[in-house]
């Protein structure tokens, strides 16, 4: 039988690091139940044991104020793993023994860790390891859980001590609070209120405490006794209000330090420096953080990240798409025309490369983002830029979320929705995860390209521009306007901490990216290969009807009737490019049939059909149902609207890299003009995302109900806001 | 000995925190951090663009916006 552990602790306490030792790659992330914070599980099997490894997230507390600490709690109440090893940093012990000490109250199996052992030395600070234990009541193992140093004495310790329930730790909080906890103690023993998963004095607190979980709780297990409970609670904080001037919790939380103070001045801590002298970290941050160094130095980090993540996926994503393109042409040359070998290459093999083809962005975009939050230099450009995003009802974080979406052209919203884990406000996460899509990703860029080479060759870099600028404003004010209705609310408080800066471990930095990755892969892949097929589908059936056929076969047999048989033996089997002028005349008219063909299908497809049906709408904002059609295609990534315009105006499938004969088509095509073209940039800009980044939505906000939303609402915005250009637009031009 | 505002307070300026008018959860986790009556703190720096704050408090550093910081008193 296996020991079940739970690690619980301060984030930045090196909580991960000691997970990472003991389970290695052991282990695998999932979410806890309905709700988006990460559940880490994990094995560990030695000499003293095997241990079930949870990993649980990092607070500060536990009270029920923040998603992270209701989980961690609920996890150690429900689960009650046989120890739950608190994870203390001892180079910062005052602030760290404050989750501690709550724990203590708790009365459950607890050893704490006093973790960085190694820093806390360098700063000259000293601590009586046995003093400490025995004034807390629990085991106390040093370690060092970079070098792995005290794990086995960790976990001997737990095999010794498991499943022993200590008595509550008891802390006296005045006169007036003891007299009411002890006035709710006698309740809820004598009526046996919620004691099967709790110790009576905690709830009692907790009742003080005004905890909304406990709370809610009482209310559903006795509502009687909830009552009485609350009303002593409330008679007692309007007593302190008048007496003190002071709220139960406050009391209760200076209390709380009292009783570590009163520890660690029986000499279980000495200085041997100036406690708040942190020498190294002290002098980066006058530079890193500098009025006017700080910024720039920002600037080129960002810059950094960004051509990390771009540039240097730009290998292993080519080898993807070589790899797929051959697959494809193999599935070509395998099978024959027709419906399944379409199902396969436009459906099945192009769905499993647009998922593998974001692997290599998702994997380089989480190495970089973790290299800068493992130093501590991701919580400082928070810091900096904490003061512009907050206008907007966004975080100092969400700067990141931005970037790699394409705040810089050509980035991916699909890491960019990911890259708001780091953010830990809910409200300021959700703002920021509808928002990046705006940003002008790489898919984007093409459909730009064909449009400003088409109207705007004469300005193609201030048009350019003018695109970053307004996807850029339309998002923070979106973010704005999305913070001040739907996700309205108080900003969450920046009281976070700023961590001593510290190298990261390559261990870490690996695990950390392998498993974000392979979560993509293992919970996006499948959705989006359905959605793939599901979009393949809606451009091919219900395809041409006979008859339709049937006047195509008429006018290629026209064409090959007129010509001698050697002609048409030269077109099947001579080399392309060194046929006669007749041949290839003919050749040239064949292939105009086919694109002919093509685009009529389309049009009788389900998105054709689609795209016809909205052109009476589409028309106030200058689309026609070709437009319309190749934007239904750019669901499936934006850089699709290109070839399918192709084929709407029976050019074939352009390539979005070559977009120049499109182009041409373009300038001459019926309804064009600068005036059209801007009012699609406009929408291309603020439409729904692809529905790779809006299945990343969905999974990244727990619910659907987020991902309905950003295609609805972004597609109604983009709409409202290129008819609103195309009209006023025709107004001053006519 | 005067007792001033958390947020007029100068960088490298050291006090000890008289009282803490927040509740709720900014109050919460204020007191989590150690932001509580008796406690000493250094003013750390400031972002560029002089909100928010950063602090020093029992040997780590903390930030906090200056309308946070408003509810923090502070003798210096």
């Amino acid at each position: 039988m296996s020991t079940s552990i739970a690690l619980a602790g301060n984030p930045n306490s090196g909580k991960t690091t000691l997970f990472n030792a003991l389970t290695g790659a052991r282990q695998h992330v999932g979410n806890y139940p309905g709700v988006t914070v990460e559940k880490k599980q994990g094995f560990c099997k030695t000499d003293s044991g095997e241990f079930d490894v949870v990993d649980l997230p990092g607070t500060y507390s536990l009270s029920a104020y923040s998603l992270e600490e209701v989980v961690a709690r609920d996890y150690i109440v429900n689960e009650k793993p046989s120890m739950i090893v608190n994870i203390v940093d001892a180079s910062n012990l005052e602030r760290n023994l404050y989750l501690s000490v709550q724990f203590l109250e708790m009365g459950i199996p607890v050893t704490i860790a006093l973790n960085m052992m190694d820093v806390a030395q360098k700063r000259g600070i000293e601590i009586d390891i046995e003093k400490l234990s025995i004034l807390l009541g629990v085991p106390v193992v040093p370690t060092v859980a970079r070098t792995g140093k005290g794990k086995k004495e960790l976990l001997d310790t737990i095999v010794l001590r498991k499943d022993l329930n200590p008595e509550p730790v008891h802390i006296s909080y005045g006169s007036d609070i003891d007299m009411a906890l002890d006035q709710m103690v006698d309740i809820i023993r004598s009526s046996g209120f919620l004691t099967q998963k709790y110790r009576s004095r905690w709830i009692a607190l907790k009742y003080l405490e005004n905890d909304q979980q406990i709370l809610d709780l009482g209310k559903n297990e006795n509502p009687r006794i909830a009552r009485e409970l609350e009303s002593i609670a409330k008679k007692l904080t309007s007593h302190l209000d008048v007496t003190l001037n002071a709220h139960p919790e406050g009391i209760i939380a200076d209390h709380r330090y009292g009783f570590i103070n009163s520890i660690l001045k029986q000499n279980v801590i000495t200085f041997y420096q100036d406690e708040n002298r942190l020498q190294l970290s002290d002098n980066i941050d006058k530079i890193v953080t500098n009025r006017f160094l700080g910024p720039i130095l920002m600037v080129a980090v960002i810059m950094g990240l960004y051509q990390f993540t771009f540039t240097y996926s730009e290998l292993p994503v080519g080898w993807f798409e070589n790899f797929f393109s051959r697959v494809s042409g193999m599935a070509d040359n395998a099978l024959a025309d027709g419906l399944l070998k379409s199902l396969i290459i436009s459906g099945i093999i192009d769905g499993v490369g647009g998922v593998l083809g974001f692997v290599p962005l998702i994997m380089f975009m989480f190495l970089g983002i973790s290299f800068l939050e493992d130093t501590g230099y991701l919580a400082r450009m928070s810091f900096m830029l904490d003061r512009v995003f907050r206008m907007f009802g966004l975080h100092g974080s969400s700067v990141m979320a931005f970037i790699v979406s394409g705040g810089i052209a050509g980035g991916c919203a699909v890491p960019g929705v990911m890259a708001t884990r780091t953010l830990k406000s809910p409200k300021e996460r959700l703002a920021t995860i509808l928002t990046v899509p705006f940003m002008n990703c790489g898919a984007k860029l093409p459909v730009y390209a064909l449009l400003v080479a088409a109207f705007f060759a004469e300005n193609e870099a201030q048009v350019m521009l003018l695109i970053t600028m307004i996807s850029w404003l339309g998002a923070l004010l979106v973010a704005w306007l999305l913070r001040s209705t739907v996700i309205r609310g108080a900003s969450t408080p920046f009281v976070m901490e700023l961590p001593p800066y510290r190298l990261p471990t390559l261990k870490g930095l690996l695990i950390h990216t392998w498993e974000r990755t392979w979560q993509y892969i293992k919970k996006a892949g499948t959705v989006i290969l359905g959605i793939s097929i599901l979009l393949w589908a809606m451009m091919t059936f219900p395809g041409l009807d006979d008859q339709a056929l049937k006047i195509f076969d008429t006018k290629r047999n026209a064409v090959t009737a007129s010509v001698s048989e050697n002609v048409l033996n030269e077109i099947r089997y001579a080399d392309t490019d060194n046929l006669s002028e007749q041949a290839s005349s003919v050749k040239e008219r064949l292939t105009n049939l086919d694109m002919e063909e093509a685009q009529a299908n389309l049009k009788n497809s389900i998105a054709g059909r689609i795209g016809l049906a909205l052109e009476g709408i589409t028309q106030f904002a200058g689309f026609d149902w070709r437009t319309n059609i190749s934007l239904v295609g750019g669901f499936a990534a934006k850089e699709v609207v290109v070839s399918t315009l192709g084929t709407a105006y029976s050019l074939g499938e352009v390539d979005p890299e070559e977009t120049q004969s499109l182009s041409e088509r373009l300038k001459t095509a019926e309804g064009w003009g600068p005036l059209t073209a801007f009012s699609l940039i406009i929408f291309t800009i603020f439409y729904a995302p692809c529905f790779v980044a809006v299945v990343c939505i969905a999974k990244e906000t727990g619910s659907w109900k987020w991902a309905v939303f950003s295609v609805v609402f972004n597609t109604t915005l983009a709409f409202g806001l290129s008819v609103i250009f195309y009209q006023v637009g025709s107004l001053i031009l006519t | 000995m005067t007792v001033i505002n958390l947020r007029e307070m100068n960088i490298d300026q050291t006090g000890t925190i008289v009282s803490v008018g927040a509740s709720g959860e900014l109050g919460r986790r204020v007191r989590d951090m150690g932001l509580i009556p008796g406690k000493q703190i250094r003013i750390q720096g400031r972002a560029p663009l002089n909100d928010p704050v950063s602090l020093r408090i029992m040997g780590f550093t903390l930030t906090l916006r200056n309308n946070e910081a408003d509810y923090i008193k502070v003798e210096v």
